[in-house]
Parts: C-alpha cells; structure tokens; sequence
C-alpha cells in the first residue's frame, strides 16, 4: 500500500471526482464526505510519501510498469514531496470550509461543483508528482479548464473574468506547449531528468533552439503565476469567484505554477544553464522588485476585500520570481520556503474573505465594521494570517522574508531587499487598515465613549465547518515557522542533490 | 563567572502570557479577574528576585528554549542589565494593577477584560526583551510588545484613539521592519554567529568602518521605542490611552524596552571596546542630546499634562542613551541606574496625573491651579516625582544624574556636561511650578475649595508607594546600583 502511495495521491481524488459526478445527481448529501474523505486519503498518501521520501531519498514511481524515458513517472523528491503535502492539505481545508458555502452559493450544481474541485486538486497534485514535460501540459490544462468553470459559477461578473483568464490561460498553456516542443525536437525526450541528461550528452547549451525554448516555458508559466505584467487575468477571476473557489484557487494555482517554474530552471536545464549560461538573473529580479511593488501597490487602492488579497497574491509571485533568479542558495531557499508559507497564509485570508463574505453578504471591506466584537475567534485566526504576511515573527511569513532578504543580501541586489522590506510596509498598511475597521468600526465615535456593546455586537461566530479550517490554517503557519528549521534542511538536501554549484555564486 | 542553566527566566516571561487566559476566563467577575492577575504579578516577582542573588554573585543564568533557525536561538539570559530592567518592570506591573484598578473602575471603562488581558501580555513580551540572550530573540520580543500594547493604546476606540494607534504603529512597525530586520540580518550574514549578546560585542572585525555607522544609526534610529528624535512622535501620540498604560507601559515599559534594546546593540552587539575605537559614541550623543533639548523645551509649552510628561519621557530616555554613548564606566553605570529611577519617578508623576483626571476630570496644567487644598497626597506624590525626575537630593533620580555627570567630566565631554545641566534647569522649569501653583496660590486664584476628594483609594495608595519608594532609592539605592555597577564593569573589562 505504502508503495503505491505517490499514485494514490492523484488517484483517491480522481476516481472520487468520478464517484462525485456519477452520483452526486441523486444523492447529493453524498458529495461533501465523499470529498472529505477523499482529500484526506490523499494528504494521507502525500504525507506518507514525503516521510518515505525523507528516508529513502527519491521515489521514481512508474505508471503502469513503462519505463521511461517512454512511460510517465512520478518522480518524487524533496522538493515536491513537501510541496505535495501543502496541496493535498490546503485542499482538504478548502473542502473542509466548503461545508455551507457551496450550497449557499452554488446550491443547484452541487455535484458538479464538487467534482471539478477533486479534478482540480488532481490537477494540481499531478503538476507537482509527475517527472514528464508532457505530462505536466496535460495536467497543467486540467487545473485550468476546471478553475475556469470553478471561476465561471460565481455571480454575474464571474463569466467575464472567467473568459479573460481562459484566453490568458490558453495563451499561457500554448506558449509552455510550444516549449515543450522545441525541447522534445532537440533531446528527443519528455522525461525531465532524461531531457537534462540529453541536453549535456548532446552538448545543447549554446543552442537558441534551446534559448528559445526556455524563454517560451518561462514566459507560458509566468502568464500561469500572474507574475507583473502577465497578471491582469487574476483581481477579477478571484475576486467574483465562488468563494470556495477562491479558497483553493489563489493559495495553490500560482505557487504550483511557481513550483513548475523551479523545476524547469533546476532540473528540466539545470541551474548551470539557467544561471551561468544564460545570465538573465539583473533583469528578472528587476522586474520581481517591479511585480512587488505594483502588487502592493496596486493593493492600497482596492476597497473590496477578496481583490486587495488577489493583489497581495501579485506581489507575493514577485517575492518567489525574485528569490529564485538571484541565483544564490539563500534566495532560493526562501523561495522553495515561501511556496509552502505562502500557500497556507494566502489560503488563510481567504478563508477569512469567505467567512466575512458569507456572514455579512457584503464584499467590501467595511463589512468588517467591528468584527472583533461580534466574531473573535474568526478574527484571530485571520490575524496569524495577517501577521505572517506581514511578516512578524514567529509566524511562517517571517521566515520566508527572513531568507529571501539574506539571498538578496547575499547576492549584493540591495534593489530586491528594499522592495521587500517596503511590501512588508504595505501590507502592514493593508492589514491594519483591516484591524482598525474591525476595532473601531466605520465610524468611531467622537471623544471618549463607552457605549460599545450595543445590541448588534453580541457575538456570533462562523459555523464550525469554517471555523475550523481558518483556526487550523493560523495554526499552521505558526508551525510552519517554529518548525522551518527542518523544512529548510529537505529543501537545502534537495538543493544540494540539484548540483546548484555549477550556476550559483 | 558561571553559567547556571535554568528554566527559570522562561517562566519569568510566560507567567503573564499564561495569566491572559484565567482573566479572560474570568471577564465576567472582575474581583477573580483582578486577582489572577495579582497572582501572576507576584509570581513573576518572585520568579525575578529568586535569581537576583544568582547574579548578583556574578553568574549568569542561561535557557535556550527552541533553535529556530539553523545557528540561531530563541535562548533567555540573565545578567546584570537584564536583571535590574525586569526587576523595575516586574515590580511596578503589580503596582500599576492596583492602581488600574482605582482607575478602569472608577471610570466605569468599558472592555476590562481586554484591557488586562493585553496588560499581562504585554507584560511577558518585556520580561522577554530583558532576558533575551541574543538580538533575535529581543526582536520577536520588541516586535510582540508593538502588537500587544496597540488594543491598549487604542483602549477608548474613538477617533483620537484611531489617531493615537495609527501614529503609534506607523512609527514602531516601519522603523523596526525598515531599520532594524534588515541590520539584524546583515549582522547576521557578516559575522556568522548565532547574534549571542556577549560581554564585549562580537561586530568586531567583521565589518568595515562605514558599515558599522550604518548599522549603528540602523539599529539606534530602528528602535523606535526609545523615543529617539526624530522618531519620537510616538509617545505622544499614545497619550490618548488610559492612564495606567500610559504609566506602565510609556513610562516604563515599552520606552525602557526601546533604550534597553540600544543598550544591548552598543554593549552586546558592538561592545564599548569597539565604539571606542571607532569613534562612534560621538554620534549617537549628539542625536540624544539634541533630543535631551529639544524635547525639554516643547514640554515647557505643553498645557496638557499627560503631554507635558510624555515629552519629559522623551528627554530623559535621551539620557540613558547619552549615558550609554559616553563609552565611561560612570556613564554606562548613570545610564542604567537611570532605567530604574526615572522609572519609579516617572510612574508617579504619571499616576498622579491619572488620579486628577479620575477625581476631577481635568487634564490641562492650567486648570490645576490651587489642587492641593483638595488632593493633598496626590499632589506631594507629584512634587516627590518631580524632584526624582529632575534629579535633586532625596529623589532616587539624583544617584543616576550624578553619575552620568561624572561620565561626562570623566570622559571630558564638556559639551554634554553642559547639556545635562540645561536639561536639568528646564526640567525644573516644567515640574515645579505644577506642584507649586498646587499649593501655593492666593486663595482667589484657587480653582477648586478646601475639601479633601481624592481618587479612589486604590489609586492614591499605588502613587504614594511609588513616591515612597523614590524617596526611598534616594537612601538606599539597592540593588540597582550593585547591578548596573555590575554590568558596567562586565562590558568595560571583559578583555
């Protein structure tokens, strides 16, 4: 059983999103604890594996005995072994959340809600496993095919930015096929490992078929991560998306696609290609501080609540663009390392978003007016979400911050420390502007008053399916950063293993 | 010296983290509510002076708790310094719950429950600055102690209030994210240690002349809560809290925190050793004494009284960094000693200040004309804080001015020596015509009648302590004394 754990984690999913869609139409009572139960089968798997990982170092997993290079295989390190387990668990905590909301939102498709949420977890979960370049388009245009009809559920101007995401997606999707293409032309492979061992075989570096093919694959994922200035699909697609959707798109799409970016630089071309032939690192991490600041930026002007954290999401993609081209270990470390703290502190907002949504029926940020009083606990676990973007210490967007600006330190791009010390800034800015409204109310009184507890303020809390995925996920991110000492040892194993030393400083 | 290993210090942090959670369990019955915070209160205390004899003797106490980063600790420590700020935080939080007590219910204010809550709170994240062993562990601290004082300082939840906070975190949150993480991690990434505060500085020979300017203005400017120009118009602003944090935590705590902090960057962090042959306490006194001036003068034109103190605050944390910055063993002393003196005289001009506006509701000096036929107690607490404060015989605050005098003279500064006695003539100038118009004005002039109506006892009875113990340290200045000697002598002698 243990053994076939690296398929179990795409496959729970995938045969219950059959399940789901099959008979989710009579009994409909059905889906939500078949999703559960799903999900948590394939944390399950995924944690096993990651554990399998960790002491037998990397599992090569072949789908139906083919080997490869002609089969597919899984191919599980450190790197996506952890990563793998942030998006089986953010999933299940997304459907753990989705317990009222889908039937409150979408209460007519229920079952056809839930099995493209399985099929997007599979998606996503097949993006980080599989070790194939085809492979990975395939899955890659799964998880955006079923977020469109995630995105397109929501009210009326869903549809639109829906479309908008669908043409940018596609865009995306052809530019990284096309990639792929040039690539399979040259090395005569698919298989990422097989494809890098070709590539120094066949002595391909000063090849611009190969350039290009790079430029193609990175520009195709970039336009998948929103990164500045290929980000106008995302405000709007998780800003009027169902708000379940949101929850599992905007905390996994984009550091998935920040995962595959990784994986393309370090073990599709290797890091002596990337970095040392190429030499793009001044100008991309250019355009990182760039992406930070307009995210953030950007941010400080939006009212609506859901939108100023799709803003965030902008600025976050800058931090791990940035962190990863400084090509220097640190900043990579932080990188690797933000991908998992981002991931839960982005779902943590959202969750927040949706519970805020949910209760008040309103989007804007003044549906927050005293929320500490009337909803406590939600409040507070929307404040280690908060102060981990902002980065206080000991929450798990500390950290990151804390190893990103030692790479940035390191590598002498002062430009890359300052943008990320004034986007902590900001988002303070953001989140106590939040706080306040919660604290104070719209409009605080004039002088001293003590009439606070007036009869509207009596608490009343988010039911406990939302409830408990929030206060899981706040709890979490404190873990993620007392424990980031060992997560920083799997990701440095790994980066070691990817023989860094031929393009870093 | 030794090192003893003890959970102690640990417990000493936690004790009031861990009481938040039987007062908010008791909100609904204020006496159980004010009375596990009394239990912390004591415990804390108890925890603190049972390791005083430790270190007195010399040792140190060490705990490492979590190593967190590779090569980097959240570890505790005790030493002298340490020892003589958590002894003076922890021993006034009990004093200040009394009279918080007076004060939150003789006011009828609303919300309690928080408010002590976020007190005890409050509390550990000082304990946790003093005993830090090393400068990430006093930054998660620093940082904890922003956050946890903000429902405090905005207790009201009105607009002043909304003000008040703004300015408060805007000046706390971007200098300690802009200034002071990135210095910590470059001092991290240069030296390569694990930021252990040591006795004579570990910079030293890892970085260049001019990076050490910059981390010293980074890191000086970066703790924005020692009140610092032009980074000061915090203080300020947090008036508009209650009196009682306005006591503690303004008066003592938090801006403590922010001069204990540059106490431990030029001790721990650069070591005296290394500033001095840097040249680099011109600097950071200079800045202090144009602050010591400055502010000394804008209080000299504040009517509101809790304002008046709040710029008085600011220049007399200027001291201790002046103190510090002199690289003398008298001044290093003065300035310690001055955390601890200007604490207890500070405290009770701050209490005395609550307790008019809880028995009359007056917050300006000019409405505070003939007081003293109708707050007597108050009113000499006043002039006893005043007298401290300014640092005249019989108030404890004279024991650290005539130290850091002798620093300057010692040290041949006689520019300082100068702006000491200045300071200390505005000083007079801004206290004593409180105290005296109180009292001793034509009976025509008299704001208020002959008839005793003082704050609620609790109140008047943690201001008189207070005053008593001003005086007291004036006669007996133990063990402050011993300890900043103490600490002096470890960070001047230790190679």
């Amino acid at each position: 059983m243990i053994d076939q754990a690296p398929a179990l984690i795409l496959l729970i999913p995938f045969l219950a999103a059959i399940i789901v869609a099959l008979m989710g139409f009579r009994f409909r009572s059905l889906c939500y604890p078949l999703v559960l139960l799903s999900m948590a089968g394939s944390v399950w798997a995924s944690i096993a594996t990651l554990l399998s990982v960790l002491e037998g170092g990397v599992i090569r997993y072949h789908l139906g005995g083919w080997e490869p290079p002609f089969g597919i295989e899984l191919r599980i390190d450190g790197l996506n072994a952890l990563v793998v387990v942030v998006v089986s668990s953010v999933s299940l905590l997304a459907a753990i959340y989705s317990r009222r909301t889908v039937l409150a939102e979408n209460g007519d498709k229920i079952s056809q809600f839930y099995s493209l949420f399985l099929l997007l977890a599979t998606g996503l979960l097949g993006m980080v496993l599989t070790g194939d370049a085809f492979n990975l388009y395939v899955l890659i245009e799964i998880a955006a095919l079923t977020s469109y009809a995630l995105i397109a559920m929501g009210p009326k101007r869903a549809t639109l930015a829906a479309y908008k995401y669908v043409i940018m997606g596609t865009i995306g999707a052809s530019f990284y096929l096309l990639g792929v293409g040039y690539l399979y032309i040259k090395t005569g492979s698919l298989n990422m490992v097989d494809i890098q061992e070709q590539l120094v075989a066949r002595d391909l570096a000063g090849s611009p078929a190969i350039m290009v093919s790079f430029i193609l694959i990175t520009v195709g994922v970039w336009i998948k991560m929103a990164f500045f200035p290929l980000h106008a699909w995302l405000p709007n697609a998780y800003c009027f998306s169902p708000t379940t959707s949101s929850c599992i798109l905007a905390p996994l799409v984009t550091k998935v696609m920040v995962y595959v970016m990784v994986r393309m630089m370090l073990t599709v071309y290797g890091a002596e290609y990337t970095f040392a032939h190429l030499d793009w690192s001044r100008i991309i991490v250019w355009m990182a501080v760039v992406a930070i600041l307009a995210g953030s930026i950007s941010a400080l002007g939006q009212t609506n609540l859901r939108k100023m954290l799709s803003f965030l999401i902008i600025a976050e993609v800058g931090y791990m663009v940035g962190g990863v081209w400084l090509a220097e270990e640190m900043g990579m470390v932080g990188s690797i390392y933000h991908i998992i703290s981002d991931a839960f502190m982005t779902l943590c907002v959202f969750l927040f978003a949706g519970i805020i949504i949910s209760k008040t029926g309103k989007t804007d940020l003044n549906a927050l007016d005293g929320m500490f009083k009337k909803m406590p606990l939600t409040m507070t676990g929307f404040l280690a979400g908060a102060f981990s973007l902002i980065g206080i210490p000991p929450t798990a967007g500390f950290f990151s911050k804390w190893y990103l600006i030692q790479g940035g330190i390191n590598s002498g791009r002062w430009e890359y420390v300052v943008a990320l010390l004034i986007s902590s800034l900001i988002n303070a800015v953001l989140f106590f502007r939040i706080i306040e409204i919660a604290h104070f109310g719209v409009k605080p009184a004039e002088g001293h008053s003590h009439h606070h507890s007036d009869g509207h303020d009596k608490i009343s809390e988010a039911p406990l399916s939302q409830l408990i995925p929030l206060l899981g996920t706040g709890a979490l991110l404190l873990i993620i950063g007392l424990y980031n000492k060992d997560i920083v040892a799997v990701i440095s194993d790994f980066l070691s293993s990817s023989n860094l030393g031929g393009g870093i400083r | 010296m030794t090192t003893i290993e003890s959970f102690t210090p640990v417990w000493a942090c936690i004790v009031s983290l861990l009481a938040a959670i039987p007062i908010v369990f008791f909100g609904k019955s204020p006496n159980l509510r004010e009375g596990s915070t009394f239990v912390a209160g004591f415990i804390k205390l108890a925890l603190v002076v049972s390791m005083l004899p430790t270190i007195l003797s010399g040792s140190t106490i060490e705990y490492t708790l979590w190593e967190i980063v590779p090569n980097l600790k959240i570890a505790f420590r005790v030493d002298g310094l340490g020892m003589l700020f958590g002894l003076v935080a922890s021993s006034l939080w009990i004093l200040t719950s009394l009279y918080s007590i007076g004060y939150m219910r003789g006011l009828k204010e609303h919300s309690q429950t928080r408010f002590y809550a976020f007190f005890a709170v409050s509390l550990s994240a000082t304990i946790g600055v003093a005993f830090s062993a090393n400068l990430f562990t006093l930054y998660l601290f620093y940082e904890m102690l922003s956050l946890a004082t903000y429902p405090l300082v905005t207790h009201h939840q009105d607009k002043e209030a909304r003000t008040g906070g703004r300015t408060y975190l805007t000046y706390l949150l971007s200098t300690s994210i802009g200034f002071v993480l990135p210095a910590l991690i470059y001092v991290f990434i240069k030296t390569g240690s694990s930021l252990d505060f040591s006795g004579n500085g570990f910079l030293e020979g890892h970085i260049g002349s001019s990076e050490a300017v910059i981390l010293l203005l980074l890191l000086t400017f970066g703790f924005a809560k020692c009140g610092l120009m032009p980074f000061h118009s915090w203080l300020p602003g947090a008036m508009v809290a209650p009196t009682p944090v306005s006591a503690l935590l303004h008066a003592v705590a938090v801006v403590k925190v922010g001069v204990f902090c540059i106490l431990r960057v030029d001790t721990g962090v650069f070591g005296i050793e290394y500033l001095i042959t840097e040249n680099l306490g011109v600097i950071v006194s200079w800045i202090a004494a144009f602050t010591i001036v400055v502010s000394s003068l804008i209080a000299l034109t504040q009517d509101n009284l809790k304002r008046r103190l709040a710029f008085s605050t600011v220049g007399q944390l200027s001291y201790i960094i002046l103190g510090v910055s002199l690289l003398t063993p008298q001044g290093l002393t003065g300035s310690m000693m001055h955390i601890s003196m200007h604490a207890f005289g500070k405290i009770t001009l701050f209490f005395c200040a609550g307790a008019i506006f809880q028995a009359t509701g007056k917050k300006y000096i000019s409405e505070m004309v003939g007081l003293g036929n109708r707050m007597p107690i108050t009113m000499i607490a006043f002039f006893i804080g005043s007298i401290s404060v300014i640092g005249l015989p019989l108030g404890g605050g004279f024991w650290s001015k005539f130290y850091l005098l002798w620093g300057t003279v010692s040290g041949g500064q006689f520019a300082m020596l100068i702006v000491l006695l200045i300071s200390s003539f505005l000083n007079a100038a801004y206290f004593f015509p409180i105290a005296f118009k109180a009292f001793f004005c034509k009976p025509e002039e008299s704001l208020f009648e002959k008839k005793f109506q003082e704050a609620h006892p609790c109140s008047v009875i943690a201001l008189s302590v207070t005053a008593i113990a001003s005086i007291a340290l004036f006669i007996y200045p133990e063990p402050f004394f011993s300890l900043a000697e103490m600490a002096a002598s470890v960070y001047l002698n230790s190679n």
